[in-house]
Order: structure tokens, then sequence, then C-alpha cells
């Protein structure tokens, strides 16, 4: 993957990476995991952690990892021990609808059912997100999960909230 | 509010000692027992620590106790480091104006010089002065000794919150600060000795018959509730140095204000003590600190106006940068800081962009309303000690600077060992890994290794390390050492540990 422009600004844009994204049919049969890691790094923690052998490297622990969407159960797992906070899950629940789980590790930690902000790669504001459920950190070392309903289109786009109180 | 105790924090929780009463320059002031003096003070509101002889006001930079920023007057002896010397109750701080002279009453502030003798000193106790201690103990060196400048075992993985890349077996996925944690207790476990708030300021090889090298250190001991002052003559067959190493400076108009300070500093005084150093932060660089150290004070409660990086790309690994770029930080390549706008502290600073040549083009010049800039502009390691112990030096810009000539074992001389960022800025885990491997050398030409034990623990971990080095930024490194590690190791340092 050509991540020259990345390193320029710091964030991917859709258009470079939507050609490894799940199919939409994929998205639709349930949660699945988007990773989101496009550098050669030293750094393997998500393929171990994967219980269905769904995550793959190639050439060890530099490789890029690549997701078999077919294998991924959309279990979580990956995402809660990637060191990158670089895995995100999707479905698409209905043709208005879907899901998008971020990682979280900010104050205020938003509560279920609370209407968030929703951020893309850049930060920017892009629009409303209503919070499903959350993955609680199990020891203070990790990280919350935040499972967010967000407008269908926007699956693609968000990739961390921010709490409006 | 510019500076502010962190009180609820995402990640962390702060365990604060009593409160005690302090005075500074006479005036009764309050901190936390066992803090740093620095952040005491700065918790008070209090940042300028002393002024040069022309005025120029000095606060705090390293925070670790490299940088000599924050010197002032504690219960009468001048030039103490406040940020590595603990809070006490009823202690005296005066600021420091210019050269301050001899204290009145030296006697009173020192205990007596002592020596002592131990089969392996280490020199640092970080991850890979740590690691180094560890493996040479199990494989048989019963009287290691630590010596390390901080007030804890853990080096900078104490301030380390992000999770670390790498595999299993060296910590992946664990917070720096729980590493420190691990490597502590089994310090502790296997009863190595240690000395903290212990400074090493000379070594010398061969420089008398009863003993390899000789070190010598300034160590502060608790008398009575009073830090007292003593020197400690240290007798050692072997030293790993595992000194790390300091930030470098930029230059730039009015970098020397208060509130410019080291981003590890910033580090340091947030993740380590709950306090804010600022509120509004612009940060210099960005390497792998400058964009970890961004999401860390956003964290902390910090605005991040922007990331200016001179270079066309950002030197930090894609996703740390992704981050901060979600939280809607700027990272603003081929800009550069300007200058430092404020009288006694920052108030602002002035960025600009710049061309191919890395000039500043006019009329892209402009103003960022902040109170704190953070500098990530590299490191540099702390070669001084082990320049002294006669390792031969040879500068590589990519390992951040001069670089002790060693062989594959770590070794610069007979029984003198390099490991961590002191033999090229790379990152806490490959320190982890040549710490085993200079520990392990140590171990076996001090003869304590059982046999074939030395050699087997060294090519384990160089096929880690050769693993964790074999993507695009670990060849990078792999073909820097180059210049440094010499082939095949030299007899008369002890040559090949074969099997």
């Amino acid at each position: 993957m050509e991540i020259e422009k990345a390193m320029e600004r710091g964030y991917l844009l859709t258009e470079e990476i939507e050609d490894t994204f799940p199919s939409e049919e994929r998205l639709r049969r349930g949660m699945v995991a988007i990773i989101e890691c496009p550098q050669e790094i030293p750094c393997n923690p998500c393929v171990e952690s994967c219980p269905f052998g769904a995550i793959t490297m190639e050439g060890g622990i530099n490789g890029i990892p690549v997701v078999d969407y077919d294998r991924c159960t959309g279990c979580t797992l990956c995402a809660q021990v990637c060191p990158g906070h670089a895995i995100f899950l999707a479905r698409i629940l209905d043709d208005s609808r879907a899901v998008v789980v971020v990682p979280h590790e900010f104050l205020p930690v938003p509560e279920r059912g609370e209407e968030v902000k929703l951020l893309d790669r850049a930060g920017r504001d892009v629009g409303r997100g209503r919070v499903l459920w959350l993955l609680k950190p199990e020891r203070e070392v990790h990280y919350y999960l935040v499972a967010l309903e967000v407008p269908r289109e926007l699956w693609k786009e968000v990739r961390a909230l921010e709490v409006i109180r | 509010m510019r500076y502010g105790r962190i009180e609820e924090h995402p990640i962390l929780k702060f365990e604060r000692g009593r409160k005690v009463r302090f005075t500074l320059d006479g005036r009764e002031l309050w901190g936390y027992e066992g803090e740093p003096i620095a952040i005491a003070l700065l918790a008070n509101g209090h940042d300028v620590f002393f002024r040069m002889e022309d005025g120029r006001p000095r606060g705090p930079f390293c925070m670790i106790g490299k940088c000599s920023s924050c010197l002032m007057v504690v219960d009468g002896v001048p030039n103490t480091r406040t940020c590595v010397t603990p809070l006490r109750e009823g202690m005296d701080v005066r600021t420091q104006h210019g050269e301050p002279g001899l204290p009145e009453r030296v006697s009173d502030s020192f205990v007596p010089p002592m020596e002592i003798r131990r089969s392996l000193v280490v020199v640092g106790g970080g991850p890979a002065g740590l690691t180094a201690a560890i493996q040479a103990h199990d494989l048989g060196v019963e009287d290691v000794l630590i010596v390390d400048e901080g007030m804890r075992l853990g080096g900078q993985l104490l301030k380390q919150t992000h999770r670390f890349f790498g595999n299993k077996k060296y910590y992946a996925g664990k917070r720096g600060i729980e590493i420190a944690r691990i490597l502590e207790r089994e310090v502790e476990e296997r009863g190595i000795e240690k000395m903290l708030m212990g400074t090493v300021i000379g070594v010398f090889r061969e420089s008398e018959p009863r003993a390899r090298y000789t070190l010598g250190a300034v160590v502060k001991r608790e008398v009575n509730g009073v830090y007292k002052t003593g020197f400690v003559r240290i007798l050692a067959d072997a030293v790993i140095f595992a000194t790390g190493a300091a930030e470098k400076y930029l230059p730039f108009e009015n970098n020397d204000l208060v509130g410019v300070m080291g981003a590890g500093g910033i580090q340091t005084a947030m993740n380590v003590w709950g306090l804010r150093p600022g509120s509004r932060a612009l940060v210099v660089g960005a390497g792998n600190v400058g964009v970890i150290v961004a999401y860390q004070m956003l964290q902390a409660g910090i605005k991040v106006e922007a990331i200016v990086e001179i270079m066309p790309r950002i030197g930090a690994y894609f996703v740390h940068a992704a981050k901060v770029a979600r939280r809607g930080v700027p990272i603003l390549t081929r800009h550069t800081i300007l200058r430092a706008i404020g009288e006694d502290r920052v108030e602002g600073a002035t960025i600009a962009r710049v061309d191919d040549r890395w000039n500043p083009i006019p009329g892209t010049e402009r103003d960022l309303d902040v109170d704190l800039i953070a500098l990530s502009v590299g490191l540099k390691p702390s070669v001084e000690l082990v320049q002294q112990a006669g390792a031969r030096l040879r500068y590589v810009g990519r390992l951040g600077g001069f670089i002790a000539v060693r062989d594959r074992y770590h070794r610069f001389a007979p029984f003198g060992y390099v490991a961590g960022d002191l033999s090229g800025i790379e990152e806490a885990t490959t320190a982890m890994m040549e710490g085993k491997i200079a520990g392990a050398a140590a171990a076996h030409d001090l003869g304590r290794a059982p046999p074939r034990e030395a050699s087997r623990v060294i090519r384990e971990v160089e096929e880690d390390l050769k693993t964790f080095r074999s993507g695009p930024i670990g060849r990078r490194i792999e073909e820097a050492l180059r210049a440094v590690v010499v082939e095949p190791p030299p007899e008369e340092w002890g040559g090949e540990i074969g099997d």
C-alpha cells in the first residue's frame, strides 16, 4: 500500500484503503474487523490474539496484518490488544444504519445510549451517533471499545468519538 | 490555569504522599511528600527556578536530572536538581541567582564518604540496565549493583503510558509503566542491590591495582528526614553502562523561556507525577516521542494546538500519528517554530512553513496561542561516562550522535559493556534485548555463567533482535550499527563467546 501521502498528514484517506475493506455483503452478515495498519512495524499481538486464525502477516513480525473476512467473527479480541489503536470493527444493520466500534482512551467515558460526536480519521466532526455498547477495560491497562450506531454511509469514515455533554 | 494537578486520568491513578509544608524564599507553600520539589513548585504556580547572571529565567526542562535547568538552593545546598529531589516536610527552597557560592555549613549537608566493592555495577536502571542486571544475576553474578539517578527504578518506562509493539515475549501490548513494575519486581525478587538517587560522576579503568573499574558516585541519602549527600567509591570487576539518552535542543528565538520543555520532561510531569505543565501546547517534532506525548497531553487535558515537523514526512510510526490525527490535532509537515513569545515564560509561539532547503517561507508565519512548547527533536546518547571509561566513540547520525564502538556482545572494552539508548537511539523493546545480551556477556566474562548458558541466551536474544529489526525501520538501524560494531569480537575484549 502506498503510504507516503499518509505520512505527510498523519492519517489515511478512505479512498487510499477502501479496496482492502470488507464487502457490503460481508458487513451485512455481521461484525467484522477492519485493520488500518499500513506500515511495516515490528508488532504482532493481533495475529496471536485471533482464535480463528483470521489475521495473517506475511514476512514475520514486521509484516502488514491482513484479515480474512470470511474467517473473522467480529469477536473484538484483536481490537482489544492492538497497541496502535489501529483496529476497528463494523457492520451494516440496515439501509440507514451501520455500527462502528472504535477504541476510546479519554475522559469522559460515554454511557450506553448517549449521543456522541463522530470523528473521522482527521478528527473532523462528521455527525452524531449513539453508543450501543461499551467493552470496559478488563484491567486498568486496556482502553474502552465503544460500539457506535452511525448513519450507514459513515461506516468507512467514523474512527473516533467525542463526548458532548 | 497554566499549571494544575491531574485529578482524573483515563489510564493513571496518582498515589500522592501526605501533604507537607515547605518554604520558597521564606514563603510557606505545601506539596506532597516524596514528589520532586520541582513538581510541588509548579503546582503552586511557581515556575522560575533560577536566573542566569544576565537575568534570563530558568525552569524545568528534562525532569530527569540531566539538563541542569531546575537548579535551586535546597536546605542550604546550591545547584540541587529539584526535579530529582523528593520533597520533605520543612524544606527550605530558595531561588538561585547566577553562580551561587558554597554552602555556609558544608558539614551539615554531607555524610562521610564510603567505599564498596561489587562484581558487576550497572549504571542506569531503565529497561536496558534492569534486564542486564536480571540476566547477569540469573547467570550467576550474585553481587550486582544498579545505580540510578531517579527516585524509582524503571528509567523512562515510568512515563510510557502507551502500549508497546513487539511480541509477547517482550511485553507487547503492555504499557511501559507496567513493564517498569514487572522489571522492578524481578529485581526485588532476586534481591539485586540498587542505589537510587545516585549519580555516577566518574569512571576510571585500570586506575588502581585493586579493581578493573573504579566509579565515583554522589548519592543522596535521607538522614532524620533531611537529604544528605554522600560520596561512594565503587570498585567493580565489570561495568554495564545503560545511561540512556538526553533530549536534544533546538535553536530558535527565546528557546530558553520557561515553558519550553523537553517532550520527555512533560511526560514525566504528567504521567509520573500527575502535573499538567501547561494548558495549550505546541509540539515541535513529529517523531514517535512527539506524537506519543501529544496524545498523552490530550489525555491529561492539555489542548494540543499543532505538531510541527520540519521534514516533509512524519517520522513516527503511522499508527501513533493516526491516534492524534483523529483527535483533530493538525500535524504540519514542512513547518517549524521560529520563536517563542513571552517575557519570562511562554505566552505563544510563531511557526512558519519551510521550503525544500528548510528555510522559513516569508509570509507563512503565524502565531499560536500556547503556554507550553514541547521539544521532541531527537535524543542523544549520554556517552560521557562510557567515554571516560575508555570507549572509542564514533558519530552515527542515525543512532543519535556519538556511539561507543563495541562488539556484538556489547563490549566496548574488557569487562565494559553498553546497552539501550546509549548504544544507539532505538526503543525500549530493543533496549531490553540489548540489556540481556550485555548481562549474559558480563556473566560469561566474569566466569560465573554455567558452561554454554551465556552463549545460549545470547544466540536466542540475537535471533529475537534480528527478527525485530527485520522491517524497514529496523533495517536502517542494523545498517547504522555496522559503523560501530567490530567483527570479530577483539581478543583483548574477551573474544568470541562460543559454545
